[in-house]
């Protein structure tokens, strides 16, 4: 070997060392995408559940409310129906001014007044008609602070920032100081998260009118795109003669698939809405265009479930005399039933996450109930996490970060189960 | 409703177990005299006790809206009668809110209450003789059913002829579903152009549909010249592909050629939780954090940056879009024969040149269609824009100003209380048909791409 050859040369070498660091760096551009994609993935979960966990704790602070009969029960009937109009935010408003009797003047005490949110009155007021006893007796309750207030407590409010710049005037901050303090101030788990419907206040507002709204959407989902998914499927796999109308329908199923999902919520719109007459904001309406739209869904995943069934098992059966249907029904479905769920599982979750279609259909009306069945006005958990999103209150990025956490906890549990359900009972042929 | 549909339940189910019983008491127990089992004349006689009087509900369900109109009407003050077309529709609307206890649009007058009177007694009616009617039907088709059962009665092959047709029609649901779309969006985008010509709106510069204030102020009075939106939409979407088709390619490339079978088992399953967050999530993000880092950047670069940026929502829908594109490539890679890179690599290529001159070029076909189909996606993709761009209809290719786009308009021109007639509402469906047609074309050129490549090797 001598040196000077094309291959083993001082220039050979360079040319080789060159190619390899490029070998390197190519290499290093397909690392650096996967942190990239990665990278994003933990920023975007990791801002959601820092922002989120807050949502889930609150500030409630222990006041010594006076029940005066006077002012809750004129008529000193103790009936249902004149204790509710009792005056109970006077209440509070009195117990208020009792802990801090230096107060005075009306816009100082208006401040003073709204360190505590406006449901502390009608929390009192359940109470109360719970335990019609209790008035005129002086009870301790822990009412929830307003949100700024909470926010404060949070350490949300730059103390030091001037006064103009916070939400809360320098007296507030002392008077919630002097609370906590006096041990009046407790974090408590915000259960009112969970079971309240929405509301114009961060601190009342809740997911359950969503959550359940989204159920009942789903639950229409489910009980018209299985069903049609699944006789779609096999009818394409195992009956459907090879012809332009079985093509025609698979070239529509994939299209189906493909048509972004705001397209369906103006045919909801168009046909659900103006030519059927349907009510608005319905989850039934919500759940017939979100069943057409998972459809395609259903329908792939079935019908390669029903395919990966080996034909000899359908011809076992037919040996022994079972009719081409008897055949589906007691033998290729069950075994292709694991694959199917899985399919539609995913899809649900889909749907479960979808958000465009519904605007069209006017579920993002400002809804305080939880929806009592699927013709009932309701919004959607995405839905609800648009609608916080966009409101002006600082309180509710926390409100809204929750909310995603619970949506993607539905999520994960939901892919979970089709993940288990396939490792569990999907066959290898 | 719920408790017809209680009852034609109950009433299957005794007939298939009166079938069933009839059956074996026609051959006194020999049921292998029987042509089918007992239990396909049981489920025979459910058919014929279950479809008829489901047919009569169907019936009444298409005929009533027809029933109402003509008694809102009939026995009306000839005023109401002779009322103009649309002030016609409202009295007919307002009387039907009105019986069923909703609030209507005025404070209803006496011939109101009466129209809304006949309509509670048509319904009335209608349930009452309706579900008297279905039960009859029911029943009687079970009697006959049941009578006719004899030994050489082919019940199965009925029952399953019956079976085979509900299978067939669900697979029309699909055709039904596209069918559903395409006139919904044709008959809108049609009233639209005849209010705006088709040239206005794909080529007009000016885009301002809100201004449309009073009701005679139709059509005439907004500018709906789309190209704006098209724009912007334009906009987003080649910022999103300039995130996730370079990203996306490259991690497919790693996963499939560098990566050790650990390692591709990890990433790529967290890789596809991007795909399965939901968009609206992705849309608060880049509201609440992408969209002021973004201005934040621009103001200590000396940039003006509004503070919805059409790059804020181009780079988080990229990142939305990143394992849609590395799957999709992913498949394609892999699916290049083994020979090509054993021969590049024999001829003393390194790896990545292999990659770069050889199972690129030949999988270039398939990488295409992932980045039409991803182009697709993209357009058609509503919550990030619509949380994260602006409204304003901007003519501009700078990143850093707020632009629109076809499915926020759409969204904005749709939220809300307003009249279904007006040129803005109608705007929406021409929008909408744009967006169909176009992610329809690509998603077709997309599968033909793909199609024509794998045939070449397979």
């Amino acid at each position: 070997m001598t040196s000077g050859g094309v291959h083993s040369g001082e220039a050979a070498r360079r040319r080789l060392r060159k190619r390899h660091a490029a070998e390197r760096r190519f290499r290093l551009y397909g690392l650096a995408a996967i942190g990239l994609a990665l990278g994003a993935l933990v920023t975007l979960l990791g801002t959601v559940v820092v922002r989120g966990l807050p949502a889930f704790f609150g500030y409630e602070v222990t006041l010594d409310l006076h029940l005066d009969a006077a002012r809750l029960d004129p008529q000193g009937g103790r009936r249902p129906g004149d204790l509710g109009r009792g005056d109970y935010g006077r209440v509070v408003k009195d117990a208020l001014r009792a802990l801090f009797p230096e107060v005075k003047g009306r816009r100082e005490r208006r401040r003073l007044h709204a360190l505590v949110s406006s449901g502390a009155a009608f929390d009192l007021r359940e109470r109360v008609l719970a335990e019609p006893d209790l008035v005129g007796s002086t009870i301790a309750l822990a009412v929830p602070l307003s949100d700024d207030a909470d926010l404060f407590f949070k350490g949300g409010v730059d103390a030091e920032a001037a006064e103009a710049d916070r939400r809360l005037s320098d007296a507030q901050i002392t008077w919630l100081r002097a609370l906590q303090s006096e041990g009046r101030v407790a974090r408590r788990f915000w259960t009112r998260f969970f079971r309240a419907g929405d509301s114009r206040e961060p601190e009342l507002a809740g997911i359950w009118g969503a959550l359940v709204g989204s159920l009942w959407t789903l639950g229409v989902t489910l009980l018209l795109s299985f069903p049609l998914g699944v006789a779609a499927a096999v009818y394409l796999e195992e009956f459907a003669p090879k012809g332009r109308l079985t093509d025609f329908i698979e070239v529509n199923i994939n299209n189906l698939a493909a048509v972004p999902s705001i397209v369906f919520g103006l045919l909801g719109l168009a046909v659900f809405l103006n030519l059927s007459g349907l009510p608005r904001s319905a989850p039934l309406v919500g759940g017939l265009v979100l069943a057409l739209m998972t459809l395609p869904t259903v329908i792939i995943a079935s019908r390669s479930s029903i395919m990966a069934v080996p034909p000899g098992i359908r011809e076992a059966a037919m040996g022994i005399g079972a009719s081409p249907i008897q055949v589906v029904g007691h033998h290729v479905l069950p075994l292709a039933l694991p694959g199917i769920l899985t399919g539609t599982i995913l899809g649900m979750a889909r749907a479960l996450g979808e958000t465009a279609p519904l605007l069209m259909i006017g579920m993002v009306a400002f809804i305080v109930d939880v929806p009592t069945g699927p013709t009932a006005p309701a919004t959607v958990l995405p839905v609800q996490v648009y609608l916080w999103a966009d409101s002006p209150e600082r309180a509710f990025v926390a409100k809204t970060s929750g909310a995603i956490l619970v949506l993607l906890a539905f999520l994960v549990a939901m892919n979970l189960a089709a993940v288990l359900l396939r490792s569990r009972f999907e066959r290898r042929w | 409703m719920l408790p017809l549909t209680l009852a034609l339940l109950l009433l299957s189910t005794a007939a298939f177990v009166l079938g069933r019983r009839r059956a074996f008491a026609v051959v006194e127990g020999e049921t292998r005299l029987l042509h089918s089992q007992p239990g396909s004349y049981g489920q025979w006689v459910a058919l014929w006790c279950a479809l008829p009087s489901l047919a009569v509900v169907v019936a009444w369900w298409l005929l009533e809206p027809a029933l109402i109109e003509w008694q809102t009407f009939a026995g009306a003050p000839a005023e109401v009668v002779e009322l103009p077309p649309e002030r016609r529709e409202l009295f007919a609307r307002d009387a039907l809110a009105l019986s069923a206890g909703e609030v209507t649009s005025s404070e209803p007058g006496p011939a109101l209450r009466a129209a809304a009177g006949r309509i509670q007694r048509v319904e009335g009616l209608g349930q009452l003789s309706v579900g008297g009617l279905a039960a009859a039907v029911a029943l009687m088709g079970l009697g006959w059913a049941r009578g006719r059962i004899r030994p050489q009665l082919r019940a199965r092959n009925h029952v399953e002829a019956v079976a085979r047709t509900a299978l067939a029609a669900s697979s029309l649901v699909a055709i039904l579903a596209t069918v559903g779309i395409v006139l919904s969006l044709v008959f809108e985008a049609a009233r639209f152009f005849a209010l705006v010509p088709l040239g206005d709106f794909l080529f007009g510069l000016e885009w301002s549909p809100q201004t449309a204030i009073r009701a005679d102020q139709v059509g005439s009075s907004g500018a709906f010249g789309a190209a704006p939106v098209f724009a912007g939409t334009l906009l987003i979407t080649a910022l999103a592909m300039a995130v996730a088709v370079p990203v996306g390619l490259l991690a497919a490339i790693f996963l499939s050629d560098y990566a050790t079978p650990l390692t591709r088992a990890w990433v790529k399953p967290l890789l596809e939780i991007l795909a399965g967050i939901p968009t609206v999530v992705y849309g608060f993000f880049a509201a609440l954090s992408v969209g002021p880092l973004v201005r934040q950047l621009g103001e200590r670069l000396g940039w003006e940056v509004s503070s919805e940026s059409a790059l804020a929502a181009g780079l988080v829908m990229g990142v939305m879009i990143i394992p849609f594109v590395s799957s999709l490539s992913d498949d394609v890679i892999n699916a290049v024969p083994r020979s090509l890179r054993e021969g590049s690599l024999g001829l003393g290529a390194t790896k990545s040149e292999t990659i770069r001159r050889v199972v690129l070029p030949a999988a270039l076909p398939g990488i295409v269609g992932a980045v039409l189909l991803a182009i697709s996606r993209a357009i058609g993709e509503t919550m990030i824009v619509v949380m994260a761009a602006g409204l304003a209809a901007n003519l501009s290719a700078n990143p850093f100003e707020a632009v629109t786009t076809v499915t926020v308009q759409i969204v904005t021109l749709l939220v809300g209380d307003q009249e279904f007639d007006s040129a803005k509402t109608l705007a929406a469906f021409a929008l909408g048909l744009a967006l169909f047609l176009v992610t329809l074309g690509l998603n077709v050129v997309a599968l033909v791409v793909v199609r024509r490549y794998r045939e070449q090797y397979d």
